[in-house]
């Protein structure tokens, strides 16, 4: 049985370098997955693996609804229905909050742009910055930078979103009302991949823990069991340092 | 002998500033027509020289280095003295146009290419995630954040041509330069020699000032 996503034997090297040794890895459709793992262990490269931002290896295959994730037009059709929120936001600083959620709307759907407005205010209003759509992102908190991101891939009505460490660059006291607006997202249904360090939300949204290290998927399973009682030793290593950080 | 009827007569000045206005005329023309296709054949080469197929990128970077090394009249002489044994007969104005616009093409093709390479990856990472084709993202997103980058060079560029109009003048072309020649000949004077230098000055002058006072403003925004 495959999955929504599926990912079969994905390699993919940096020259000489080996950072993804054959992954394997099927996400269920409205299913929360969060990968952990020490810096350097492949889990930015595999997330960027799947709406193809790195190219990958020949023999690798990854699918998402059905499509393969290869270069030409399934392409474009495989990023309309990833989207993908990044760890230093990446809004367009040359665009008020309103135009960076409309951008892609009108630009890939054709939607009209008093359609894409409404439906940019909707998304702004349900990630609680209604009032800030008139601004420019640097006028802007980094929380809330990064819920105009989350809002601005949600406009294209993903089906799964990806994470790369959504929090990693916030101040310590921002770091909740991005996850809140993640933790509704996820109750709503959307396929969700998040890399992230944060055990607390991972524990409490996850449907899936993945332990990631050395470009391989080390332990996976409900977080109950790989938080609470990791079978493998690396995996214990890793919390044990994380946790006593 | 005074030196103010020798260099500034003023019965010389209002004779032929008549001829200096039509000349400035054409300068401003030509100039104005070489910028504009200047910044469009730029626009193209920087295009082909970042995301081109290979041999295509080599290609346009040779295109651009040499145009960047032969020195403009040169390359006006060959257009206008060389190609007409090719069959190819080009107007002094077309001559100097095209001149003026494959050197100015390849400067602007380079200023292009370094403003949107100082565009972070993760712009177009994000263009790529929504969906953006290519082209889509060059016109809403990166294309407007270069733009700001590339003015002060641009107009540095602008500034230029417009002075290297001035090099027509060896084909026969009536531009400003060629019809204050003429009018010194024709007064015996080198009066209109010296207002169509003040002329010169009074057109680019500002828009040295304005490029001074972009470039100050971009330091002082990036400290
Ligand atoms: N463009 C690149 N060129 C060469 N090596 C790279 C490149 N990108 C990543 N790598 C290497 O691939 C490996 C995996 O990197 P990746 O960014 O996926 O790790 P990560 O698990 O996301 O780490 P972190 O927690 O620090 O973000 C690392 O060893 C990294 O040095
Ligand atoms: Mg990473």
């Amino acid at each position: 049985m495959s999955g929504f996503v599926s990912i079969r034997n994905l390699r993919k090297s940096y020259g000489q370098f080996e950072a993804l040794k054959g992954i394997d890895l099927d996400v269920a459709k409205g299913e929360v997955v969060c990968i952990i793992g020490p810096s350097g262990s492949g889990k930015s490269t595999l997330i960027r693996c799947i709406n193809r931002l790195e190219s990958f290896s020949q023999g690798s295959e990854i699918r998402v609804d059905g499509i393969p994730v290869i270069t030409g037009r399934a392409l474009a059709k495989v990023r309309a229905e990833v989207g993908m929120v990044f760890q230093s936001f990446n809004l367009f600083p040359h665009l008020t909050v309103r135009e960076n959620v409309m951008l892609a709307p009108r630009r890939v759907r054709g939607t009209s742009r008093a359609e894409a407005a409404a439906q940019a205010d909707r998304l702004l209003a349900r990630v609680g910055i209604a009032s800030q759509a008139d601004k420019y992102p640097e006028h802007l908190s980094g929380g809330q930078q990064q819920r105009v991101a989350i809002a601005r891939a949600l406009a294209m009505e993903p089906q799964v979103m990806l994470f790369d460490e959504p929090t990693s660059a916030l101040d310590p006291e921002m770091v909740g009302e991005v996850l809140d607006v993640m933790r509704d997202l996820a109750r709503t249904g959307v396929t969700m991949i998040v890399v992230t360090h944060e055990m607390g939300f991972a524990s409490q949204v996850a449907d899936r823990v993945i332990f990631m290290d050395g470009g391989q998927i080390v332990e996976q399973g409900p977080p109950s069991q790989v938080l609470s009682n990791p079978q493998e030793t690396r995996t214990r290593n890793f919390l044990g340092a994380v946790l006593n950080h | 002998m005074d030196i103010f009827d020798t260099f500034l007569n003023a019965e010389v000045m209002r004779r032929t500033f008549p001829m200096l206005l039509q000349g400035l005329w054409i300068t401003l023309q030509l100039g104005a027509a070489s910028i504009v296709a200047g910044l469009v054949l730029g626009l193209g080469l920087s295009m082909l020289r970042l995301y081109g197929p290979a041999p295509v990128r080599f290609l346009t970077r040779v295109y651009i280095d040499i145009f960047r090394s032969i020195p403009l009249l040169v390359l006006l002489i060959i257009v206008y003295y060389a190609l007409p044994f090719v069959g190819l007969r080009l107007s002094p104005f077309v001559s100097a146009m095209t001149a003026l616009t494959l050197v100015s093409g390849a400067y602007t093709a380079e200023i292009f290419r370094a403003g949107i390479e100082a565009i972070p990856k993760g712009q177009f990472e994000a263009s790529a995630a929504l969906g953006l084709s290519g082209r889509q993202t060059m016109a809403d997103v990166i294309l407007p954040q270069a733009v700001k980058i590339v003015i002060p060079p641009l107009t540095n560029n602008s500034i230029n041509v417009v002075k290297d109009t001035a090099l027509a003048s060896v084909v026969a072309m009536p531009d400003l330069l060629k019809q204050a020649t003429q009018a010194q000949a024709l007064a015996a004077n080198p009066t209109p020699l010296i207002v169509a230098a003040a002329i010169y000055v009074a057109f680019l002058w500002p828009l040295v000032a304005l490029v001074s006072r972009m470039e100050r403003r971009f330091a002082a925004r990036r400290r």
